[in-house]
């Protein structure tokens, strides 16, 4: 067999090395994305007992294109979501809401408690975020700017269908107002973004549930911690 | 080199861990080395992650030598890092969320890091298995173990904790400049200042007077 000429073994070698790759690539994916799939909502789970301090067993519920809330397995990851979390005798805590938008680098997904009680957002934890470590990342361990989710305003208007104060961003250390946020010198994309995200995610949700704890009533067989 | 006789495998597996240090020799790998060392668990999970895709990319590298035409080896052997780097953060999301999302953009990073197209194109492409084996082995070694070096000064420093065990009383004030990107660069200068001391020190002493 004579060699073959170069642009042929080149294509060759980069075809052959492409099919063995993705094919690797596809196994891989297909062995973890089961395991990947359970830490994710394990992790959910996690971070809604976390938002929601007081809540020993949560379900979740799907909101319906009527406006109604309908309970759905614990699996459930598409569609919009709501996570009721209920203390040992049973009775509502608050709701967990999954928000999620484009931080400095890539998107952040988190996870907030609403408390009907206050009226507010009662805490937030990121679930995902690819922010620059030590700058970026400040947004889930600097104390200051997690105490602008103790209890940030999201009281609705006289009508019920919008907030009455949109959340807003501020300097940090300008914040006046329950429903503006303190942003981090450093970090000011990434804590921006996150309330950016709270405002457009409680301007959908509030409206949907704030007035209506009733429909969040604890299901059979809801989530124990 | 100053013996003559040619190097052995276990030679190979041996220069990464000190002679060629990755971090403190070499000098390469500098962004992963600055980035995530600010905890030792970071430093070794990405060191763990980053010799996986060394040994690896040196077998299947080493392994395919003979049949990649040389216009188009450099693609090659991304195209293979590449596959092994998705292959790592796939099982790092799988083993640990928290570890992955505490590691973020870096572990796709691993893709450039030079260390690992470094030692294919210096040595897996013109070597055989087993040589590529333990020249991929000792140099991840010799990474993870120049991470965890900075990582645990970082950590113990920044934080006060050493793989998240508190180590000192509450009233200690962490430096947390040092788990910042600054504290990185004054912790490796310092290290390298050690470690070109002591190899230096090695050198007076193996010359004959």
């Amino acid at each position: 067999m004579s060699a073959p000429s170069p642009a042929l073994a080149m294509t060759r070698t980069l075809v052959g090395a492409g099919v063995v790759c993705g094919f690797l690539i596809v196994v891989a994916y297909e062995l973890t994305a089961p395991i990947i799939q359970e830490n994710r909502i394990e992790a959910r789970q996690a971070a809604v007992f976390e938002v929601l301090p007081g809540a020993v067993a949560t379900a979740t519920f799907q909101l319906q294109a009527d406006g109604s809330l309908q309970a759905v397995p614990d699996e459930t990851t598409a569609g919009d979501l709501v996570f009721a979390g209920y203390d040992a005798q049973g009775g509502l805590v608050g709701a967990a809401l999954e928000a999620q938008g484009m931080g400095y680098q890539d998107t952040i997904r988190l996870i907030y408690g609403y408390s009907f009680d206050k009226d507010a957002i009662i805490g937030i934890k990121v679930l995902e975020s690819r922010e620059t470590p030590g700058l970026g990342t400040r947004v889930e361990t600097d104390p200051v700017y997690q105490a602008n989710f103790d209890a940030l305003d999201v009281s609705l208007d006289a009508a019920g269908q919008a907030l009455a104060n949109p959340i807003e961003a501020v300097g940090a250390g300008k914040k006046q107002h329950p429903w503006q946020v303190d942003c981090i010198t450093g970090a000011t994309i990434s804590s921006k973004a996150i309330a950016n995200m709270l405002g457009t995610s409680a301007a959908k949700w509030m409206p949907a549930i704030a007035a209506r704890p009733e429909a969040l009533a604890r299901p059979e067989g809801a989530h124990v911690q | 080199m100053s013996s003559s006789s040619p190097p052995t495998t276990t030679d190979e597996f041996i220069k990464g861990l000190w002679r060629e240090n990755p971090v403190f020799v070499q000098v390469l790998g500098m962004c992963p080395t600055l980035a995530v060392t600010n905890s030792a668990v970071n430093a070794v999970a990405m060191g763990l992650a980053t010799t996986f895709v060394l040994v690896m990319s040196n077998l299947a590298i080493s392994a395919i030598r003979r049949f990649v035409p040389k216009q188009v080896r450099i693609v090659t052997y991304i195209l293979l890092i590449a596959t092994f780097v998705t292959v790592v953060d796939y099982a790092i999301a799988a083993i640990s969320l928290p570890l992955h999302k505490a590691l973020g953009a870096f572990i796709s990073l691993i893709v450039v890091n030079c260390i690992i197209l470094g030692r294919a194109e210096a040595f897996a492409g013109k070597n055989p298995i087993l040589p590529s084996l333990a020249d991929g082995l000792g140099m991840g070694i010799g990474f993870t173990g120049a991470l965890l070096t900075l990582g645990v000064v970082r950590e113990v420093l920044g934080m006060g904790t050493l793989f998240g065990v508190a180590l000192f009383p509450a009233a200690f004030q962490p430096w947390v400049i040092m788990v910042l990107p600054a504290g990185g660069f004054f912790t490796l200068s310092a290290w390298m200042l050690v470690f070109n001391a002591l190899r230096r020190r090695q050198r007076a002493l193996s010359e004959p007077a």
